[in-house]
This record gives C-alpha cells, structure tokens and sequence, in this order.
C-alpha cells in the first residue's frame, strides 16, 4: 500500500466511531453535509486525527478541508513538514 | 436575485414555530421599571431578577450614581471621539488608575466594552505564523477575536489540561504563542483548572489571556477573579475584564505586567477606530471598583446564595450545570428548547426573570435557564425563588 492509501484506511478507521449514520465513506465523502457532524463532534475527531498522525490540524486548516479527500490530503502535507 | 437574508431561514422558521405554540417570547422583554438590582417591573409585574450579571449589586449604589450625575455636570454627556485624539478625559485615566490598583499591575488599557477588549487584544497581539490556543467552548468575542485577527486558532475540549498540553506541545518550535482561557465560563457556570493550565502554558513558552468577565469582584479573596483565588495571577500575562457585570456599568479592559503593553494602545483597531466612553460611566465604573476592593462581606454573601439555591434546586429535582456552586451563576439544563421556553414563561408568571440559553451560546447544543445570583438578593428573595421554581416547574412537568 502507497502512503495516502495507509493514510486513507487509518481515517476511515478512525471515522467508524463518529459514523453514527453509517454512511459509506469514500474520498468524497463531506465531513459537514454528508456526516452532518456538529462542531463538537469535529473537535473530538480532529484530536484523533491528531493523536493517531502526531499533528496540528488549526481551525484555520479545517476550514479548506470539506471531504475525507481534502484531510488525506492535508495529512501528507503535514506529515512531509 | 438572491436573497441575502435566506441564509437566515432556518432560524426564522424555528422562532415562528416557537411563537406559534403561544409562549411569550424569551428574547423580547421589556424592563419597565427598575426598582433596584434585584427587582424590575416586567409586563407591569414585580419581577425578582435571576438573570443579570449584576453580581455585586453596584447599579444603585448611591456613591457610584452621584460620581455618574457629577462627571455628566462637569463633563457633558459624551467625549465624542477616540482614546487616541479627543477622547481621553481625567476621568479615563482615573478609572485605569483604579484597575491597576485593583489588579496590583502596571498598565490597565479601557475598551468601549468588554467584547471590544477581546476583540482588540486578541487579533492585535497574535499575528500571522503566531498560534492561539483556545478552549472549545470560549465566549463568542474570543472567537471574534481570533477571526479579526490572522494567527492559527487551535481549540482544545472544555477544561481538558492534557488536550491543551498535547496541541501546545505541536506548535511549531519558536512560532508565538497565546493560550486564551477563561476563569468562569458563563454557560453552565463552571471554573476553569487554571492552576494547572497556566502551569502548563508557561511550561511551553505560551503567553497566558485570560477572561474574567464573571468572576471579577467576587471570586478570590480580593475579587480578582479565578486566577487570584486558585494562586496564579501573578503567572497570567493579561487580564480581560469588563465593567458590564460585577463593575455596574459598561465598558471593557485589559491589565498586564508587560513592560510593551501601553503600544496597543496605537496599534489596536478596536481601541483607536471607536469613540470613548462617555464621562459618567467612567466616573461610575471608577467609582464602583474601588468600593468592590472592600466588599468582602458582599463576597461572602453571594457565595451564601450561590449555594443555598444550587441545593435548593437540586433537592427539587432539576439538572443544574454543575455538581457543586462554583461562581454566581447556577445553569438550570433543559430537555429541550420548547420545554426551556414554557419552563422560562412560567417562570416570568411567578414574577422571576431568568436567561433562557440556547445553541449557538450553550455547549453540546444545550438549552439552560441560566441563573445568576446578586450579593444584593436577600436570604428571603433566595427562598421566595426557591417557591417559583418549584411551582413553575411542576405546572410544566419538569419536576414531579
């Protein structure tokens, strides 16, 4: 497996929990419209995301990242800094 | 064409909906007659209020008003311009005089409002490349704040020091940094373990802002807020606060220790491009804050009542924010928002004005009726609001 698709598997992992409504997930998949979470619920995951990749993901970068995609994505480019 | 205003739909259909079942509506009442801190006339009702922040009951104080009445004579009604050009009276100084005295710290900066100080401090001091880490559940001016502004905003989850300690340890080695808490949180209620997160903060090199809009001139032994009383003030770089709740009046401020501070006051948007505070409320908030540095046995006081309705309420069977009192404000939780408005209305029936509170203020998508005690509410008015609670809540099957 490349990278982003040890990426991808580890978020969609980490997705399952807070999939209350069990949507299937793919790249495109939006975390606002088609999960429909709350703000509360985006801060509990983004601090696994950033638990499990040992990153900072500020409000700032969360704003541009709208699918599942967009956080593969971001997590390369933080991962190569 | 588009309209503008149908982004705000969904709200205007919940509001009508919530109209429609007949229940007063929460967000519109009118005071028509204020008796004293603890009393109004509501709807030509006496009316005991529970949901002001007037925690020390400086509203009426007579020395407070004749200081007002006097700077009006002397001074006119307004100075009709900015801090930085011709709005800096005596009476400006004076009261950041008595902020640095209250305090015991060198500089003391008055904003038009407490919002304003947030606003201004927050965007000003954090720049680009500079982190903000903040706690979740910060009141909306510390969020407006990060958004004037252009630094990286990282939230942490409510009072959680090891989920603040995990992302300031993140940051990027030598980007600045700014830790913004809270001494009490004006939701549910609730004290920050600031002891503990400014030890952490400092431990990373963090500068330390933090908000003491509820808990000034009533928490810690002096009245400095949660910061004095859990032994850490000396550690915090700066202090926001306002003169909208314990002080009395209007107006916000920020004190610090920092020997660059008094430069904010020409590079901060929110101090230079809005006019001043008119003379009288200076003079009145001045005034009031010396007076708050002797209140100990008002402090105490409140505390009695703090607790006394924290238990009542609980041993009447309703939720409440926190297990135990810890500030003047006591968060009655609601199943919903239909239930918390009926609950409210017949509240306001009993002659007892409380806060209804809802998304997007509350955390977790609460509704809460949020109480907030006055060192001027007496032991009976504690019980008497005991009794309305008890009849409105059953009259509305919130408590059996």
């Amino acid at each position: 497996m490349s990278d982003r698709q040890q990426t991808y598997a580890k978020v969609v992992e980490l997705i399952a929990p807070f999939n209350k409504k069990s949507v299937a997930i793919t790249e495109a998949t939006r975390f606002a419209q088609d999960l429909e979470w709350d703000s509360l619920t985006v801060l509990d995951f983004v601090a696994t995301i950033e638990d499990e990749f040992d990153v900072l993901i500020s409000m700032n970068m969360q704003a541009e990242i709208e699918t599942v995609g967009q956080l593969i994505d971001a997590l390369g480019r933080l991962k190569s800094q | 064409m588009t309209d503008l205003f149908s982004k705000f739909d969904p709200i205007i259909a919940q509001r009508e909906a919530l109209l429609e079942s007949g229940v007063t509506d929460p967000f519109n009442l009118v005071m028509e007659k204020v008796e004293s801190p603890t009393v109004a006339i509501c709807n030509g009702q006496r009316t005991i209020l529970l949901g002001t922040y007037n925690y020390m009951g400086m509203t009426f104080d007579p020395d407070v008003i004749a200081a007002g009445k006097t700077a009006l004579d002397e001074f006119g009604s307004g100075t009709t311009g900015s801090r930085v050009l011709n709005g800096t009276y005596v009476g400006h100084r004076a009261v950041e005089q008595a902020l640095k005295d209250f305090y015991a710290m060198d500089h003391a900066m008055v904003f038009s409002t407490g919002y304003q100080a947030n606003l201004g401090v927050i965007s000003t001091i954090a720049g680009k490349d500079d982190y903000i880490v903040l706690d979740i559940d910060s009141h909306a001016s510390i969020y407006d704040g990060c958004a004037l502004g252009n630094a990286q905003i990282v939230p942490f989850r409510h009072n959680d020091i090891e989920a603040l300690e995990k992302r300031l340890k993140r940051i990027p080695e030598g980007a600045g940094k700014l830790v913004v808490l809270e001494g009490v949180y004006s939701m549910l209620g609730d004290v920050a373990p600031l002891k503990d997160m400014v030890a952490v903060s400092k431990a990373t090199g963090a500068m330390v802002l933090v908000d003491e809009a509820h808990s000034m001139g009533f928490i810690g032994e002096r009245g400095r807020g949660v910061a004095e009383a859990q032994g850490v003030i000396d550690d915090v770089d700066f202090i926001i606060g306002t003169f909208s709740k314990s002080v009395g009046t209007v107006g916000g401020f920020c004190v610090s220790n920092h020997p660059k501070f008094e430069i904010l006051r020409l590079v901060c948007r929110p101090y230079v491009f809005t006019a001043s505070l008119p003379p009288s409320v200076v003079a009145t908030a001045a005034t009031s804050i010396r007076k708050l540095m002797d209140s100990a046995d008002k402090r105490a006081h409140l505390w009695e009542n703090s607790k006394r309705l924290h238990s009542g309420l609980k041993q009447l069977g309703f939720t409440l924010g926190t297990g135990e009192p810890q500030s003047a404000i006591i968060a009655v939780i609601m199943p919903d928002l239909e239930t918390g408005a009926a609950m409210w209305e017949a509240l306001l029936m009993e002659g007892l004005y409380v806060n209804l509170a809802r998304p997007p203020a509350t955390p977790a998508g609460m509704t809460l009726l949020r109480c907030s005690l006055c060192a001027l509410h007496t032991e009976d008015q504690v019980g008497e609001i005991l009794g309305m609670f008890a009849a409105a809540g059953r009259a509305t099957n919130c408590i059996s």
